[in-house]
C-alpha cells in the first residue's frame, strides 16, 4: 500500500510544484518506489519542472477514461531511478477528474509504489478536492505572508472536513508544514512573516523552511527539481524535509543570525 | 417650514433590520377541541381581561397529542379573534403542520425541545431546522447542551453551539465563525467572528485569551474589529452587553 501525500496550499505561486518535484525526487533518491502525479489538469507544469514534457504521451485523464494504461502513461525519470511522473493534461479542465476515476487510478497505483505525491492545483475547487481527497498525509506550502497563510489555514480546515479519512472517520490527514521563500533579512525588517508568526497561526507541525533562493528559480527554469542541487541550500532545505517526512530528526538550517538559537530551541533542533 | 423634515427622512433609509428577541405568550394545544378550547379560553379571559386584550399568541405544538388532520386553524384563529387574542404563528410540529400554518398565513417557528411542562409523551421530535452543519470537523463533543471544540477552528468553518456555551481549546482563525446560544470561551486568540447569545440571551459573554477577532457579537448587537482596536486589543479579554454598549473587559487582574 502507498501512502499519498498531497502537496497543497490553496494560494497559487507559493512552491506546490517545485516542493512536489523535490520531495518525490528526495523519497525515489532513499530508494522508495515513487510517483508524482500532476493533477493540474489544464495547466501542465510538473512535467517541465521534471524535465519530462517532450517524453509525454498519455495524460492522467487519458487513464481516468481507460484511453491508456497506467503503465502506458507514466514517464520513467531520467535522473533518479524508482521515480515516476504521471502528467496531467492540458486539453480538458478539472471536470475530466471524477471522484471515482481518480480512486481507481490511484488503486492500482498503490499496488506498486511506495509514495504516491500528488501535486494540488492552487484553489480550493473540484481539482484541489480531488487531489486532496484520498491523501493520508499532506504538505501544506506556505509563504510567510499574510494571505498564504490564511489560504493555507483554510486549506487545513478542508483537509480535515473534506478528506476520504475524514469522512469515513479514520484517524486524520497527517499535515505537515513546509514554510517556502523564506528571506531572513525580510523577516528582520519585519516585512515578512517569521516562522514564530506563521506557526502561531497555524499549529502544525513544520516540516521545513526552504530559504528564497535563485537555485529554486535557476532549477525550474533548466527543469530540475532543486533538491538535485546538493549545493544549493535550498536544495539541502528539502533534502531536510524528505527526512523529516520519513521521522528523521534534523536541526532547521539556513536560518542566518541569531533566530538560529532560538528556533533550535523551540523546534527541539 | 416642514422642508427640513421632510431631506431629514428622505435621507434616511426606508427601514433597517435587526436582530430581536421577544417573550411571547404560548398555547400549548395538548388536543384541538373548538368548543372545550373555546369554554377554558373564555375562563381563562374572566380570571385576567386586561391580560388577554390583543395579546400576541404563537400556538405551541411540542405536546400536542391528536391528529394533525384535526388542527384547523382558521377555526382556532377565529376563535381567538373573538376573544382579541392575535394569533401570530405556529411553534413546533412536523412538516404537514407547517404546510398547514402556511395555509393559515400564520408563521412557522421551530419547536423547543426543552420545557416539558408535563411528561407528555415524547412528541413528534420538533427537529428545528438544522442551521448551516457545522462543517469543522474538529473533534467536538457534546457535553450536555454545550460543545466542546479541541481542534483549531480554522478560515471557512463554522462552529456551532445552538443550545448552550461553546468551548474552543485552540485558535479560532481569521475567517473562521463560531456561534453559541450561550457564552463563548476560547482558550487561545480569537481572530475570527465570534457570536455569543445568537437567540437573544443578552447576559451571553465572549471570553478569549487574545482579543484579535474580525468581529464580535452578544445578541446582535455588534463590533467590528476596527472598533476593537482599544486597550483590550491582543490581550485576554471578556466581551459582554452593558445595557445596548457591547464593551471589551481586560480579563486578567
Amino acid at each position: 500500500m502507498a501512502r499519498i501525500i498531497v502537496v497543497t496550499s490553496g494560494k497559487g505561486g507559493v512552491g506546490k510544484t517545485t516542493t512536489s518535484a523535490s520531495i518525490s525526487t528526495g523519497l525515489a533518491q532513499r530508494g522508495y518506489n515513487t510517483a508524482v502525479i500532476d493533477f493540474d489538469v489544464g495547466l501542465r507544469n510538473l512535467d517541465l519542472i521534471m524535465n519530462c514534457e517532450r517524453r509525454v504521451v498519455y495524460d492522467f485523464v487519458n487513464v481516468i477514461q481507460g484511453e491508456a494504461s497506467i503503465n502506458q502513461a507514466l514517464v520513467r525519470d531520467k535522473r533518479v531511478e524508482n521515480l515516476f511522473i504521471l502528467p496531467a493534461s492540458q486539453t480538458r479542465d478539472k471536470e475530466a477528474l471524477t471522484a471515482e476515476g481518480v480512486q481507481k487510478v490511484l488503486d492500482e497505483m498503490s499496488e506498486t509504489f511506495d509514495y504516491l505525491v500528488c501535486d494540488s492545483p492552487a484553489g480550493i475547487e473540484h481539482g484541489a478536492l480531488m487531489a486532496l481527497y484520498h491523501a493520508d498525509e499532506a504538505i501544506v506550502v506556505t509563504n510567510p505572508e499574510v494571505s498564504s497563510v490564511r489560504d493555507s489555514d483554510r486549506i487545513l480546515g478542508i483537509l480535515q472536513s473534506k478528506s476520504r479519512r475524514a469522512e469515513q472517520g479514520m484517524e486524520p490527514v497527517k499535515e505537515h508544514l513546509l514554510l517556502t521563500r523564506y528571506n531572513h533579512e525580510r523577516v528582520e525588517r519585519g516585512e515578512m512573516l517569521s516562522i514564530e508568526d506563521v506557526n502561531d497561526i497555524l499549529s502544525i507541525s513544520l516540516l521545513g523552511v526552504i530559504p528564497e533562493s535563485q537555485a529554486v528559480l535557476n532549477a525550474s527554469n533548466q527543469g530540475a527539481p532543486v533538491i538535485l542541487e546538493d549545493e544549493s541550500e535550498a536544495g539541502c532545505a528539502y533534502a531536510d524535509a524528505v527526512a523529516r517526512l520519513l521521522g528523521e530528526e534534523r536541526p532547521l538550517r539556513f536560518l542566518d543570525g541569531q533566530k538560529k538559537g532560538f528556533l533550535k530551541r523551540m523546534f527541539g533542533g | 417650514m416642514s422642508e427640513p423634515a421632510a431631506t431629514a427622512t428622505e435621507n434616511r433609509a426606508c427601514f433597517e433590520l435587526r436582530d430581536a428577541s421577544q417573550t411571547l405568550t404560548v398555547m400549548e394545544l395538548y388536543h384541538f377541541d373548538p368548543d372545550t378550547l373555546e369554554q377554558t379560553l373564555r375562563d381563562k379571559i374572566r380570571q385576567a381581561p386586561n391580560f388577554f386584550r390583543d395579546l400576541p399568541l404563537v400556538i405551541g405544538l411540542d405536546h400536542y397529542e391528536g391528529n394533525v388532520a384535526d388542527l384547523d386553524f382558521f377555526q382556532l384563529i377565529g376563535i381567538c379573534r373573538t376573544h382579541s387574542i392575535q394569533v401570530l404563528g405556529v411553534r413546533g410540529g412536523n412538516d404537514d403542520v407547517r404546510r398547514l400554518a402556511r395555509n393559515a398565513a400564520l408563521a412557522w417557528l421551530p419547536g423547543s425541545r426543552t420545557s416539558a411542562p408535563r411528561p407528555a409523551p415524547e412528541p413528534e421530535p420538533a427537529e428545528s431546522t438544522p442551521q448551516e452543519p457545522a462543517a469543522a470537523a474538529a473533534q467536538s463533543s457534546a457535553i450536555g447542551p454545550g460543545r466542546l471544540v479541541t481542534q483549531p477552528v480554522r478560515s471557512g468553518q463554522q462552529v456551532y453551539a445552538p443550545e448552550g456555551d461553546l468551548i474552543i481549546m485552540a485558535p479560532v482563525g481569521a475567517g473562521a465563525e463560531v456561534l453559541a446560544a450561550g457564552h463563548i470561551h476560547i482558550y487561545g486568540p480569537l481572530r475570527g467572528r465570534a457570536l455569543a447569545g445568537v437567540h437573544g440571551d443578552t447576559s451571553a459573554s465572549i471570553f478569549c485569551q487574545s482579543l484579535e477577532a474580525e468581529l464580535v457579537s452578544v445578541a446582535g448587537h455588534y463590533k467590528i474589529s476596527e472598533d476593537l482596536q482599544g486597550d483590550d486589543w491582543r490581550t485576554p479579554a471578556r466581551i459582554r452587553l452593558e445595557g445596548q454598549v457591547l464593551t471589551a473587559d481586560p480579563l486578567t487582574r
